[in-house]
């Protein structure tokens, strides 16, 4: 009986839970590299800001700016699976969404579509679109829209699913 | 072992996310934009896109104008709240200012303290956990009602306040929301207020729990597991066999089940009972730690029967799996160092499937991570790792930003090649068409003046036409002519001047009313030909300055840039060397420690071998001794009754 005994606590201690492998590694390393990692993050987000307002400046310059943002109306579960959008009888966006991107413009979220130049004046926008309301087929929609570029950069919200127009733009 | 255990939770437990904008007005699409990042998981491009949009509002010289203002503290606890998302909790940092000083709900406030204070407990910073889920005052979101109350009380165990963790999960024990987990937990709890009785008790209720959840049954299983073999220390071995019972065949801890429940029997003598679980678990996979063991404990309970043969046949079988496990591990050792673990593990299809660890195990020189399996599960390697991603992710990113740059250099570079030699006579030209303009800026406001001053004393002659100007200029030339002349003759023509002058006079004031008006009319209809100007003026200033803008000044500051991310870029890869390296260190200390246990088990194996034939042989031995004992009684007997008349 002793022996099984020896044989059974020999084989317990063996199957005892693994003693944390990083317990050998210093705590403070592992510490110290995480914070390392957090500041680089820093480092590359600031670079990331620079490098927006740079871009911005260089290839957008406030005048003949103007930005194009898809949304989902407050309050509706529209699904939007592609866009496609024509400034002036000109294809400038193309976009399929992915289920992720769906969600996150239900949720609130805004898509910004197109940032490009134009000149001051009238100009017409078209989009076209493939989509649903929750529970409904899908269908094809057209719609175009005119909107006025002033001097100072143009923002403009096509709004999905709201009332029965399913597309609205608005001019901001 | 308690903060082992309480890790553990963490690997069943799913925290719902919830977003402090949800109700965020979308008014600022910029801002609106980050969260459609945020919403995604993608929490750099949120952080970035906030951020710019922050630092442009701060640049304005009238920021209150901008949309941005009104969703300004939103926007700052966004930024400190998607920090956190993004594992970047440095104490002085924003996320820490966002969510203690947030300017924000309570509601919102608090679920971000939740998630710091995870992240501290996951990162085994108990003090630092403590100190921000006691800042959680007031409204807590319903969603994380019970999973706060559960943080709190494992927050409370790992810093030894056993007391405060019993009070918390008491009250939430029989909540739906943790069932299991709390049950469990009040269980450790009481153990480690050495209260061992209540404990048992506790646990053992954990293990009964009714779900139909796989985490609930795995946390169930876990109960029975933790308590079984808190029985078999406590030498109960009669007891523990009810609780290995209760686990469940195809859970987690299914194997430790199965391997506890023959020891039980082992321990009670009851050898044959032995044999039904650990032929079982002999056939599951090798590589976990109890099929291995159980290779020895099999061959034992049948040496302990007296079958001998079987004993030494499958000591034999475990020797040769060993071997064989070993050369494996040997092998996945020497991949790891040569760097097939860091590639694999970096691959993308890996990176987008949730089970990418799982699968690792299918991909030809890959190291074997069925080996690895407890190591990845642990916190620990899960931060590492999870910061090994990320550097990755910096790494591509801020290698495709300097390609931007040098883009940008060209593009520069050609503009100033277009504009520079267009620039001067267009701004001649400008200069000219510029003081043409002002001259007859000067000229319509003068008019309007007069015409403001007109309305208070009348000026007729102001509204005088040319042909009544022309005529008026020259009836006077005419009046000097003949001023000092006082002839009678010329009495006539003076009288003839006066009457003439008296007509054109007359329609000048009898006019005047209409005159002003129509006067007043067409100034207005200049207006928006001045205001069209206007705006062409501005417009041209405008372009001319971002044509100037467009090649100038950008050199320092894309230098700077370009340096920012050289540097970045050495860093990032340093530190992948470092966190690379950790993570490889990580795994072929695990497998060393898998490989000596292995080669315990094997000498094990050897000595239990050569026992089990000496014991064959010497059965066998006895078996023949009997037998010849028996044959000679037999022929002494036979002998005897020959020898009998």
């Amino acid at each position: 009986m002793n022996k099984v005994k020896a044989v059974f606590v020999g084989l317990l201690i063996l199957w005892l839970p693994l003693s944390s492998v990083a317990q050998q590694l210093s705590r403070e390393q592992i510490k110290g590299l995480d914070e390392q990692v957090q500041e680089i993050k820093k480092d590359v987000l600031a670079i990331s800001t620079e490098l927006n307002q740079l871009e911005e400046k260089l290839l957008y310059p406030s005048n003949t700016q103007v930005s194009i943002f898809v949304s989902v109306a407050k309050g509706t579960k529209y699904s939007p699976d592609a866009i496609q959008l024509k400034l002036d009888a000109k294809k400038v966006a193309y976009h399929i969404y992915s289920f992720k991107e769906v969600d996150a413009l239900q949720r609130g979220g805004v898509q910004r579509i197109y940032t490009g130049n134009l000149r001051q004046g009238s100009h017409q926008l078209e989009v076209s679109l493939i989509g649903k309301h929750s529970g409904n087929n899908k269908n094809k929609i057209q719609s175009s829209f005119s909107f006025s570029k002033g001097v100072g950069p143009k923002l403009v919200e096509i709004s999905l699913g709201a009332g029965g127009s399913v597309v609205e733009v608005i001019e901001q | 072992m308690l903060q082992k255990i309480t890790t553990f939770i963490f690997v069943f437990l799913l925290s719902h996310q919830l977003f402090a904008n949800d109700e965020i007005s979308k008014s600022d699409l910029f801002f609106s934009e980050g969260l459609y990042y945020a919403y995604q998981e993608n929490y750099f491009d949120a952080i970035s896109r906030i951020d710019t949009e922050l630092s442009q509002y701060y640049g304005l010289d009238e920021p209150e104008l901008n949309s941005l203002h009104f969703y300004l503290n939103n926007a700052e606890f966004s930024i400190g709240d998607f920090e956190l998302y993004y594992r970047m909790h440095n104490r002085a940092g924003r996320a820490i200012k966002a969510v203690l000083e947030g300017n924000v709900e309570d509601e919102v406030k608090n679920d971000a303290a939740y998630r710091l204070a995870k992240i501290y407990h996951q990162k085994q910073q108990p003090i630092n956990a403590l100190h921000t889920v006691e800042r959680i005052k007031g409204k807590v979101p319903e969603k994380i009602k019970y999973d706060l109350e559960l943080l709190k009380a494992q927050i409370f165990i790992t810093n030894g306040r056993f007391v405060n963790a019993i009070q918390v999960l008491s009250q939430i024990e029989n909540a739906s929301a943790v069932a299991g987990y709390a049950s469990y937990n009040l269980g450790i709890a009481y153990i480690g207020n050495k209260q061992i009785e209540k404990g048992i008790q506790q646990l053992d209720k954990a293990g009964q729990i009714n779900s139909t959840d796989r985490a609930v049954l795995a946390i169930k299983d876990k109960a029975n597991l933790v308590l079984g073999y808190k029985l078999m220390e406590n030498k109960k071995p009669s007891l523990a066999k009810k609780y290995f019972e209760r686990i469940r065949l195809d859970g987690p801890f299914s194997n430790r089940a199965l391997l506890g429940a023959g020891w039980a029997a082992v321990a009670t003598e009851n050898y044959k009972q032995a044999i039904v679980p650990w032929t079982m678990l002999s056939k599951r996979n090798i590589t976990n730690q109890s099929v291995q063991e159980v290779l020895l404990g099999l061959p034992f309970a049948y040496g302990k029967l007296e079958a001998y043969g079987r004993a030494a046949v499958l000591y034999g079988e475990a020797l040769e799996s060993y071997s064989l496990e070993l050369k494996k591990l040997d092998n996945s050792i020497k991949l790891i160092l040569e760097g097939k673990f860091l590639e694999a593990i970096l691959r993308e299809e890996f990176k987008k499937d949730k089970n990418w660890l799982i699968n690792l195990r299918n991909l030809p020189d890959t190291p074997e991570t069925h080996y690895l399996m407890q190591l990845l599960a642990s916190n620990d390697f899960q931060e590492a790792l999870k910061n090994y991603f990320d550097l990755d992710g910096l790494n591509i990113k801020i290698t495709s930003w300097d390609g931007y740059l040098d883009s940008f250099t060209e593009m520069i570079s050609s503009r100033k090649v277009y504009y520079t030699p267009i620039f001067p006579p267009m701004q001649e030209r400008f200069r000219q068409l510029d003081s043409r303009m002002k001259i007859r800026l000067a000229q319509r406001k003068k008019i309007d003046d007069r015409l403001k001053k007109m309305l208070i004393s009348p000026r007729p002659d102001f509204l005088a036409k040319v042909d009544e100007r022309i005529a008026l200029n020259n009836i006077a030339l005419i009046e000097k002519k003949y001023a000092r002349n006082n002839k009678e003759k010329y009495i006539d023509i003076k009288r003839r001047i006066e009457r003439l002058k008296g007509v054109i006079q007359w329609d000048i004031k009898t006019e005047y009313q209409e005159r002003f008006s129509e006067a007043d009319k067409n100034l207005k209809a200049l207006n928006v030909h001045v205001e069209k100007m206007d705006n062409d003026y501005k417009s041209f200033v405008r372009t001319r300055q971002s044509a100037t803008q467009s090649f100038v000044g950008y050199d320092d500051n894309i230098r700077q840039i370009k340096n920012k991310i050289k540097f970045a870029q050495q860093k990032i890869n340093t530190l992948m060397l470092q966190q690379g390296h950790i993570l490889e260190l990580m795994a072929v200390e695990e497998l060393k420690k898998r490989r000596e246990r292995i080669e315990a088990l094997q000498i094990k194996a050897r000595f239990s071998i050569a026992e089990s034939y000496d014991r064959a042989v010497k059965k066998q031995q006895n078996i023949e001794l009997e037998k010849t004992r028996e044959k000679s009684v037999k022929d002494n007997k036979i002998k005897s009754d020959g020898d009998t008349p």
